[in-house]
């Protein structure tokens, strides 16, 4: 309890611990389904059937990975900048009215201008919904989690006045807007694969995916080779010594915010640009929240996202092939172990830093002959 | 006087409404006056009222009920309390781990038993805290204005509300006027000086964190065996973030906190009241302005514009010993 823990190798840093701690996870959640009389390693069998076993299901896998790369690059901006962003969800939301307002506005513009003005319009809507609560922490001092979770059901209740009372198809039944133009679509993989003579199964994994590793490079590129990324770890490690460096925190914090809620845009591109098509009531389906998760495991590197999110991707596919199969292990499950991953990646991650360390530091003082 | 009636059983309604946030509010108040802070409070909730509906079910009992929401919660408050205290772990990320692991554990699990995704059968009488008639309502009715207070706002509670309001001076007096209150107050502040008076920030802030538990338990229990006579995933709805907010409205005081969470149960009352209603000179009533109001507040107030909220010094930053 008292003694400083000593640096661990960067491979045990890097690896072990957090492999430990996402392992610690999933036993916890192997021994929930356990609990409710089933078998763990049939669960994990479905699962990963489901979510790899065909084309189909990998096509789903990505396509969900693709909305958990941009909320957990979403959250991890702000974790570089010692930032807590919780309001993603709603970003997304709000986001998905940019996209949704562009695409159903600007339908005249010529071929696919229409989709890039719409990712565009996405970007900027999330940024904007950030920026309040960005604004508010860096120049009034207003506890950002706090103000992120109020946005969160601000967002709930402004698209669904928006969507049940003006934009909704009038004489229709569902809370959606009309459907967008073939312009401002973004194509899924089966339709283009087509006419190369490649038959994949007809699922939503679309160019998006594209557009989510490109943003992970440039997040990566951002925050370790550029002086404002530079700026933003500074202000995270000690934004009082950031100050003696010349760098302001409040402009670190609000840019950091703003690019945070443009990238949260990127769930209403892979969502509702790239399957639905239309503006459609609470389509982020907590899926802001999966970020978080996703950028705990990650430890807040786009290459650790990436792996993470696939990860979520296959949960969340391979889960609901496996709650049709086994009815007892419901979707909820898939919130279980996110919540796990959170409890152990993030508030307990040094939980297997001590005896790791321990039982490093007996190996090098004896070791073995 | 018709309009003062209806009024009145607004008001009825938002007593009720805010029974659970006044729970969860002291809950908070607790755990964030010794320095952890909880946005946890939601999913808490949701384990009082799945405990306790669970057990009612089994037992038909409401008391057992109530112990086992509390038990429950409290478990779940503790594994908070050992990452904030003993792992020093970001209070933020281990709270949104409860909200997530509860919210599904709780659903997964009464799917598994009930089936009907998650939600429990409903609940015999003798499994829910029915409401209690004081002494004279009879007597009172034909006193014109107090007869219908009386009836409606004062009497026909449950054993729970009243233990609610009764929670806001123990508080008080448990914070402001006791050795242990002083203490606790002293170590959200500073536990430093609290350490090196000898006394354990340790103790001090798993004790908070034990009377959190038990508190937001009994505004799950509430839900489930007073207002609501089931389980039902998700059931807590956003009411723990209300909760939250009407802790930081509050500025981390009981008494403000009890004003906050009136109001914004009233505010529930009144959007209910008003879905669909077409009001003279206003027209349609958009029934989500109404229900984002309390965040729309706590954002202003937060914002410094109306007063200022300061929370406890040192909440959310784990205790290090010197070395």
């Amino acid at each position: 309890m008292s003694s400083p823990l000593k640096p661990l190798p960067v491979w045990a840093d890097v690896a072990l611990i957090p492999l430990l701690n996402v392992a610690a996870a999933f036993l916890i959640s192997g021994l929930v389904v356990l609990a409710i009389g089933e078998d763990p390693i049939e669960a994990v069998r479905l699962l990963i059937v489901g979510a790899l076993g065909d084309l189909e299901g990998i096509g789903f896998t990505l396509y969900y990975a693709t909305s958990f790369i941009f909320t957990g690059l979403a959250v991890a901006v702000c974790f570089h900048a010692g930032l807590f962003n919780i309001g993603v969800e709603g970003q997304a939301y709000v986001a998905g009215l940019g996209a949704a307002l562009a695409c159903l506005t600007l339908g005249f513009l010529p071929g696919y201008t229409l989709v890039v003005v719409a990712i565009l319009a996405a970007a900027v809507f999330g940024a904007a919904f950030a920026a309040i609560p960005g604004y508010l922490q860096a120049k009034r001092d207003s506890h950002i989690v706090i103000t992120t979770i109020m946005f969160n059901y601000i967002a709930s209740a402004l698209m669904g006045y928006l969507l049940v009372n003006v934009l909704r198809v009038p004489g229709q039944m569902n809370a959606e807007t009309r459907q967008f133009p073939p312009g401002g679509i973004v194509p899924q993989f089966h339709v283009l694969l087509k006419p190369l003579g490649i038959v994949w199964p007809d699922t939503p994994f679309n160019l998006s995916f594209l557009l989510a590793l490109v943003c992970a490079a440039g997040v990566w590129a951002l925050i370790w080779r550029t002086r404002l990324g530079f700026e933003i770890r500074t202000v995270g490690a000690n934004a009082s010594a950031a100050v003696y460096g010349g760098i302001s925190p409040a402009r670190v914090t609000i840019i950091t915010t703003l690019l945070s809620g443009a990238l949260s845009g990127g769930l209403a591109v892979n969502i509702i640009l790239g399957e639905e098509h239309r503006l459609i009531l609470e389509y982020t389906a907590g899926f802001g929240f999966v970020g978080i998760a996703v950028a705990l495991m990650g430890r807040a590197h786009p290459v650790g996202i990436i792996l993470a999110a696939i990860l979520f991707g296959m949960l969340y596919q391979g889960g609901a092939e496996l709650a049709f199969d086994k009815p007892k292990i419901s979707r909820d499950m898939i919130i279980v172990i996110q919540g796990l991953v959170v409890l152990f990646a993030g508030a307990l991650e040094h939980l297997f830093r001590r005896p790791v360390a321990t039982l490093l530091a007996r190996r090098t003082a004896h070791p073995p002959i | 006087m018709e309009t003062f009636d209806a009024f009145i059983v607004i008001l009825g309604s938002g007593i009720r409404l805010g029974v659970p946030l006044i729970l969860a509010c002291l809950a908070g108040l607790w755990s964030e006056r010794s320095g952890v802070v909880d946005i946890g409070l939601e999913g808490k909730m949701l384990t009082g009222a799945f405990g306790a509906a669970a057990v009612a079910e089994f037992t038909g009992n409401a008391w057992l009920g109530l112990i086992a929401g509390v038990v429950a919660t409290v478990a779940v408050s503790l594994v908070h309390g050992y990452a904030s205290i003993d792992q020093r772990a970001n209070q933020i990320v281990s709270g949104t781990a409860i909200n997530m692991v509860t919210d599904g554990l709780t659903a997964l699990i009464g799917n598994a038993i009930w089936g009907q995704g998650g939600r429990t059968p409903q609940l015999p009488d003798s499994a829910l805290f029915a409401s209690i008639e004081l002494p004279f309502v009879n007597a009172l009715d034909p006193v014109p204005f107090l007869g219908n207070v009386y009836r409606h706002i004062i009497s026909g509670h449950d054993i729970v509300t009243y233990a609610a309001f009764a929670f806001v001076p123990i508080t008080y007096w448990a914070l402001y006027s006791t050795r242990f209150g002083l203490r606790l107050r002293a170590v959200g502040e500073s536990p430093a000086a609290v350490d090196t008076a000898g006394i354990s920030v340790r103790g001090l802030r798993y004790s908070a964190v034990l009377i959190c538990g038990v508190l937001v338990g009994l505004s799950g229990v509430y839900l489930a065996l007073a207002q609501a006579a089931y389980f039902q995933p998700h059931m807590s709805a956003g009411k723990g973030f209300i909760a939250l907010a009407a802790l930081v409205f509050a500025k981390w005081r009981p008494w403000p906190a009890l004003a906050t969470c009136l109001l914004f149960g009233f505010l529930d009352a009144l959007s209910i009241r008003l879905q669909g209603a077409v009001l003279p000179f206003i027209g349609a009533v958009p029934v989500q302005a109404i229900q984002t109001l309390p965040y729309i507040l706590t954002v202003v107030l937060l914002a410094g514009f109306i007063g200022k909220a300061t929370p406890p010094k040192s909440s959310g930053i784990p205790y290090v010993k010197e070395r």
